[in-house]
């Protein structure tokens, strides 16, 4: 692991395994810890002022990754419908059928690895290979709620209408984003996720 | 009660934000120049991170539905920094000749549901209460103690047309870019019109960048990010948890303020910080 400073309140961890170093970071507590943020390949950790992240700069150094800190975690089931606007588009990009896009994406076990983009937004790991696409080359100025979608080697759902330039393969109903539920994102960093083909 | 006649261009609830719920996704979001919220709240008598409202070039008018006492701070809306308002006394905030934002607390602060801990309202992640709109009673609480001392000195540095002076440390992986902290101190940059809560964007000579999209990674307040056309941002405060744009640097916590006060057409001048 090694570790690089990010401006003078936060350090960047670079690791394989993010989301078990950032239970590590939670676990161990550190003084003036004030956010934990898993990315794709790097863990980052922010504090309350420099003197803060310097003092953790050892502790941080000696954590091991806890692996058991994701084995707990409970499965998410998205129904979805697999009817997106890009269906066509990915299955001629890809050298499937529509039939066998819908197949590989909706057997596939994945893993929000994380968060970001918007609230309740998970990026989900675990998409079968054959489906990673690059981003689309003009983004859609509005994509709808609920819409499932992929995106290099991610999948994901809109919590909300916003902008985006990933591929829609279909829509779930699902409520990614709840202020009115506790905890409000459905899907946090650890969870797994499955997708339902519904009609 | 306080009532709102006028929000002006725009008017939002603030405080210190709700930091810690990346998990969520959700951002700190919070007052865009803590240091006048901290001063208004001080000058009130409030504790720190009472709600006040951040009011974007003036324009805001209130009236008093019940004695209260009122302080502002940030951009100078030509208010004293403290005022008294009897009952039916309306009170309202002129164009600032410098900076973007004024801050305007009331002694008890601003009572309203807190969402997720916090009644900042987040644009980017549509968190906390909306737009305060013309014919808001806002609530006062009942909070106020005692006159901050520290607040007392000499109002806050507002940045005028510039060249302003920015603060940087260097970003988190220098390897994405060629000569990136240096080019980006060498040059002259312009705040441009599309600048808001989320982020400064800046006009200048393009970044070029070693490499392409990364994967997702968090963000950090004032992280100064290099999308593809090379122009950077300055994350502001209702920046996003993470994003995969290469980071040149990050500018010093106590000059982010600078860079959220500066109007579109601002010249920023970046410095290593020694």
């Amino acid at each position: 692991m090694s570790l690089r400073w990010y401006g003078d309140r936060a350090l960047l961890l670079d690791t394989t395994s993010p989301l078990a170093l950032g239970a590590a970071v939670q676990l161990a507590a550190p003084v003036g810890l004030v956010d934990v943020v898993p990315g794709a390949a790097s863990v980052l950790v922010c504090f309350a002022g420099p003197p803060e992240a310097t003092a953790s700069l050892e502790g941080l150094r000696s954590l091991r990754p806890v692996e058991a800190a994701l084995t707990s975690q409970t499965e998410v089931v998205l129904p979805t419908v697999y009817d997106g606007a890009d269906l066509d588009d990915v299955a001629a990009a890809t050298g499937c059928s529509v039939a066998a896009v819908v197949s590989r994406h909706s057997t596939g076990s994945y893993l929000v690895a994380v968060t970001g983009f918007t609230p309740g937004f998970g990026y989900l790991s675990g998409l079968d290979s054959v489906l990673h696409l690059p981003r689309r080359a003009e983004p859609r100025t509005v994509v709808p709620a609920g819409s499932v979608a992929i995106a290099d080697r991610w999948t994901g759902v809109y919590p909300a209408a916003s902008p985006g330039g990933w591929h829609l393969l279909g829509r779930t109903a699902a409520a990614l984003w709840d202020l009115d539920r506790d905890p409000p994102a459905l899907l946090q960093p650890g969870v797994r996720v499955r997708f339902e083909p519904v009609q | 009660m306080i009532l709102v006649l006028d929000p002006g261009a725009r008017t939002l609830v603030q405080d210190l934000g709700r930091p810690g719920l990346a998990h969520l996704g959700v951002g700190p979001s919070g007052a865009a120049d803590t240091r006048a919220l901290r001063r208004a709240n001080g000058l009130a008598g409030n504790v720190a991170g009472a709600a006040v409202l951040e009011v974007l070039l003036g324009g805001l008018v209130l009236e008093a539905l019940a004695p209260a006492v009122v302080a502002v701070a940030g951009a100078d809306c030509g208010l004293p920094p403290v005022v008294s308002l009897r009952t039916r006394e309306v009170v309202r905030l002129g164009r600032p000749s410098d900076g973007l934002l004024t801050y305007l607390a009331v002694a008890g602060g601003f009572d309203l549901p807190a969402v997720l801990g916090s009644r900042s309202t987040d644009t980017l992640g549509r968190v906390g209460p909306p737009a305060v709109r013309a014919g808001d009673q806002l609530t006062v609480g009942r909070g106020a103690r005692w006159v901050d001392p520290l607040e007392l000195a000499p109002r806050l540095v507002m940045p005028g047309a510039g060249p302003v002076a920015v603060r940087v440390h260097p970003g988190p992986r220098p390897e994405s870019f060629d000569d990136g902290l240096a080019a980006l101190c060498r040059a002259s940059w312009t705040v441009s019109a599309s600048a808001d809560r989320i982020g400064a964007r800046l006009d200048g000579p393009a970044l070029p960048r070693r490499t392409g999209e990364a994967e997702p990674e968090g963000l950090v307040l004032g992280a100064v990010q290099v999308p593809p056309h090379g122009r950077p941002i300055v994350l502001l405060a209702d920046h996003p948890v993470t994003g995969g744009y290469p980071v040149v640097a990050v500018v010093h916590a106590d000059d982010v303020r600078l860079v959220a006060q500066s109007r579109p057409g601002t010249v920023l001048r970046f410095v290593p910080v020694r």
